[in-house]
């Protein structure tokens, strides 16, 4: 059956009767690396195209359709576009920190991928503390939105991103405690872990009401943190034109868009490993002969899908909320989501010492 | 040089938002005085899209005037070429047959469907949700594409001219108008369900911007930006013109003063507005629709003055003629600049994220705040 | 009760978010609602409304002949001198001489589309048309000049 672990392992088998260990090696590291830029680059380019179908059909437009057939072609373009444009840098800015932010974002970026299970046994890095590792890492891109809003030398851009500084630490709280509820109920920090003790049955469906109510903070609260709208306050363009990023352009300010839409997919991801079973095919019980159908869907096919949910779900959110205000934010977290959550943690892990949950 | 002035000595941020900035819709320029996220002090500078239209009417005869009013508040154009008519009619002394009366009564109300459909969706906008601007103006297109078939525009119609209407209804007048009524009643519950139910978006209103009635008052405000004070206001009921005494509508009032306030008076005016047209719609009367006027028109010396509601609160006409054709000093009392005039007082102290919401319950419309 | 009210507000609040996403939902999955028109595709089947103001032209018949009789009745009452009449002197057959239009101009850059012009020509000799794609590359080209070339007034014109 057509799988990445197959063809990963195909792959390795191959290279390893051409070159010695270590050269089989430096090569895979290669290969993944390339691999991960052309994910990047992929996912990019299909997640706007995404986003503004989406936008498009709830607001009773066609969308792009001039591009190629259906406006396939239409993010290409833009980026084509964006990578032509002059890359301004304003006079009084700190030349330094001003270039690098963008850059600062994309690795972060970057970093999250290697966690990701994508399919079955194909995994960049299974560590022992994946999901602490996640959680660690994407608190480091408020330093490029701080960095960014700082050297910017530009009022809205200071104000978008000490908005941004406040919103991510508060929010990350919320959104590790969700994580807690099933880092909890599996003993295990390890995304493989996580992944193979849903075999049974997702922890959606396992899980009751405090796996629910994880997931709902858990969306929430991604959503704040990868400053998506409701919570765009960082960029916020009626209060301040285009908050951090407002003085970048062209392919600096591509990079920053495109962090932005990567790291929804990594948070969707991880949230669709947690809380839906990852790439574990979707079973019931004993129907032995529903869930052997399900086993032959490939194993990357059910990650994606269930990751594009994800991300349509807060697409979708984007397109219907208004925007909340800086203070409403920060009530939302401190008074609703945190002691919600905390609660929840609490329920879940006496479930979990009682054995409540199938 | 900006960062000098840039910040005051006690650490307050001064930004200015426009004259290009998302928020003003125009080019307005605000000078906000700010303490971390909190408004001390708004300074609204104008003049940037000032065309001296007053000073170019006064070279323009009564019936060329009358253009140059649509591009004032582009959003009630009608209204705004109403107002001009019936001043000049007040001079001219002419009696408008009653088929032009219906007629202007049921364009004024279309207009001021559309131009509350607008502000809606641009309010939303400014609170962050853009999916309601397209669905507004889903609602506002068929309303133009009622004005483009009758008067043969869709923003400055130029309709109305002294005497009456300038053509006559559209044979599809009355169906067209039938089947946008049906399509707004299909679809006004779904303004609750997408913003006005939704508790950020209250969150975001109530208790923003308060405006006292005797604020509401001395600084001169008008429509719905005193109406949702609850200070009546409402011209066509306090000192009716046309046929509005004998129409059966309500003044929309509010008493909480707030961003709210506002909002739900605009959305409560639009119902009214139905009511209205619901009337008048089946009653058209038959007879003339502009009333016999001389080639050139002249009126006599004195000063005229009227005022009529446009979508965003009162507007005044005064001409001073001296008995040539054309005016001797013209003034229009635009209600956007008075309703833009409080916007100081009922920002300090709230967040800079409300002031765009304050902004947008004031319905601005630059040019008419300007001329 | 404090527990129950912040209960209720959560569950209110929830709702009333739920509400909204159905509706978009609606949205997102009925395309037939979709109200935007494809302009440039449709240019073939694009009716514009008839009374649609879009630019000042003179109707001709087919013999060439308009019915403009050079009163400047519309270059009086144009608000900005848009229209310009320029007149030439023409021998009748029986001889005498008789002013006629040589050219109206017509600045379609100073136009405001207010049909005023329309309104006051008393011979019914311009009309509004339909068109609305004004876009040139040069400014000159704006400045059009309505009677075709060699056009005559209409027999019975006054
Ligand atoms: S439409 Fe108005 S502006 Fe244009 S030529 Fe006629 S009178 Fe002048
Ligand atoms: S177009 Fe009409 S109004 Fe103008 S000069 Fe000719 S006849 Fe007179």
């Amino acid at each position: 059956m057509w799988s990445f672990s197959h063809i990963a392992n195909e792959l390795h088998e191959w290279l390893s009767s051409i070159f010695n260990p270590t050269w089989t090696l430096v090569i895979e590291m290669v290969l993944a690396g390339v691999a991960v830029i052309g994910l990047f680059a992929g996912l990019g380019l299909v997640l706007v195209l995404m986003e503004r179908r989406v936008a498009a059909w709830i607001q009773i437009r066609l969308g792009p359709n001039r591009v190629g057939p259906q406006g396939l072609l239409q993010s290409l373009a833009d980026t084509l576009k964006l990578i032509v444009k002059e890359g301004l840098t304003p006079n009084g800015a700190d030349k330094l920190l001003f270039n690098i932010a963008p850059f600062i974002a994309m690795i972060v970026a970057m970093l999250l991928m290697a966690p990701i299970a994508f399919a079955k046994d194909f995994q960049l890095w299974d560590m022992n503390i994946g999901v602490l590792y996640v959680s660690a890492v994407s608190s480091i891109m408020v330093i490029s939105i701080l960095m960014a809003g700082w050297s910017s030398n530009n009022k809205y851009s200071l104000m978008g991103a000490m908005r941004s500084g406040a919103q991510i630490v508060s929010y990350e709280l919320s959104a590790g405690l969700s994580i807690l509820t099933i880092v909890v109920l599996t003993g295990s920090l390890q995304i493989s872990d996580i992944i193979h003790s849903q075999a049974t049955g997702w922890w959606i469906f396992k899980g009751h009401l405090p796996v629910w109510i994880a997931f709902v903070t858990f969306i929430i609260a991604v959503t704040a943190e990868t400053n998506r709208a409701p919570f765009d306050l960082a960029e916020a363009e009626s209060e301040l034109t285009a908050g951090f990023h407002t003085e970048y352009s062209g392919m600096k300010f591509a990079l920053f868009f495109l962090a932005e839409y990567i790291n929804v997919f990594i948070v969707c991801a991880i949230g669709a490993t947690l809380f839906l079973g990852g790439w574990m095919p979707f079973h019931i019980g004993n129907l032995t002969d529903f869930n052997r159908v399900m086993d032959y869907i490939p194993s990357s096919i059910w990650f994606f899908g269930k990751t594009f949910f994800m991300i349509f779900l807060i697409m979708w959110f984007r397109w219907t909320f208004p925007r909340l205000r800086i203070d409403q934010l920060l009530n939302l977290e401190w008074k609703y989501l945190l002691p919600i959550s905390m609660i929840n943690l609490l329920l879940a892990t006496a479930m979990a010492i009682l054995g409540w949950h199938f | 040089m900006f960062e000098e002035v840039g910040t005051t000595t006690e650490g307050d941020i001064i930004i200015n938002v426009g004259p290009q900035h998302p928020a003003t819709h125009g080019v307005l320029h605000l000078v906000i005085t700010l303490n971390g996220e909190t408004i001390k002090k708004v300074e609204p500078h104008l003049g940037f899209i000032h065309r001296s239209i007053e000073k170019m009417c006064e070279s323009l005869t009564y019936r060329q005037f009358i253009y140059v009013t649509s591009r004032m508040d582009y959003l009630s154009s009608h209204i705004n070429n109403h107002a001009c008519a019936l001043c000049v009619e007040k001079g001219l002394q002419v009696e408008v047959p009653p088929r032009a009366q219906v007629i202007r009564v049921l364009m004024d109300e279309l207009t001021r469907i559309a131009s509350h459909e607008l502000w809606w969706g641009a309010m939303a906008m400014d609170l962050g949700a853009f999916t309601p601007f397209f669905h507004a103006f889903r609602e506002r297109e068929s309303i133009n594409d009622i004005m483009e078939e009758t008067c043969g525009a869709r923003l400055t119609m130029n309709y109305m001219v002294p005497g009456g209407v300038m053509q006559d209804l559209h044979p599809d007048f009355q169906k067209r108008v039938k089947e946008f009524l049906q399509l707004y009643k299909r679809k006004i519950h779904e303004y609750d369900e997408l913003v006005t139910g939704n508790i950020i978006f209250q969150n975001r209103m109530k208790g923003i911007g308060y405006l006292s009635p005797e604020d509401a008052v001395s600084y001169g405000c008008s429509g719905p930006a005193a109406r949702g004070s609850g200070v009546s206001c409402d011209i066509r009921k306090v000192y009716p013109y046309e046929i509005y005494d004998k129409l059966e509508f309500d003044e929309v009032l509010e008493t909480a003063g707030d961003s709210f306030a506002r909002y739900m008076i605009r959305l409560r005016e639009m119902q009214q507005s139905i009511r209205i047209i619901e009337q008048l719609i089946d009653n058209i009367p038959d007879g003339d629709f502009q009333a016999k006027t001389k080639a050139v028109l002249k009126l006599p010396k004195g000063e005229f003055y009227q005022r009529v509601e446009t979508a965003r609160g009162e507007l005044g006409v005064y001409i001073v003629s001296e008995g040539g054709t054309t005016p001797y000093r013209i003034k229009f009392r635009s209600p956007g600049f008075s309703n833009l005039s409080v916007l100081d007082h009922i920002a300090r102290g709230s967040k800079l994220g409300d002031l765009v919401a304050m902004m947008g319950t004031l319905d601005l419309v630059i040019p008419d705040i300007d001329r | 009760m404090f527990i129950i009210k912040y209960i209720k507000e959560v569950y209110r609040g929830v709702k009333s978010l739920l509400v909204g996403m159905k509706r978009t939902l609606y949205y997102f999955t009925h395309h037939k609602e979709i109200i935007t028109q494809e302009y440039p595709d449709n240019r073939d089947t694009l009716v514009m409304a008839e009374r649609f103001k879009g630019e000042v032209v003179m109707p001709h018949n087919e013999k060439n002949e308009h019915r403009c009789t050079g009163c400047q009745a519309c270059e009086l009452a144009c608000p900005n001198g848009t229209i310009k009449v320029i007149f030439k002197n023409e021998l009748t057959p029986e001889g005498k001489k008789k002013k006629a239009i040589d050219k109206l101009v017509y600045h379609l850059e100073l136009c405001t589309m207010c049909n005023l012009c329309v309104e006051a020509c008393p011979s019914d000799a311009i009309k509004m048309a339909q068109t609305f794609e004004h876009s040139v590359y040069d400014r000159s080209e704006l400045t059009k000049i309505l009677n075709n070339p060699g056009s005559k007034i209409m027999d019975g014109v006054e």
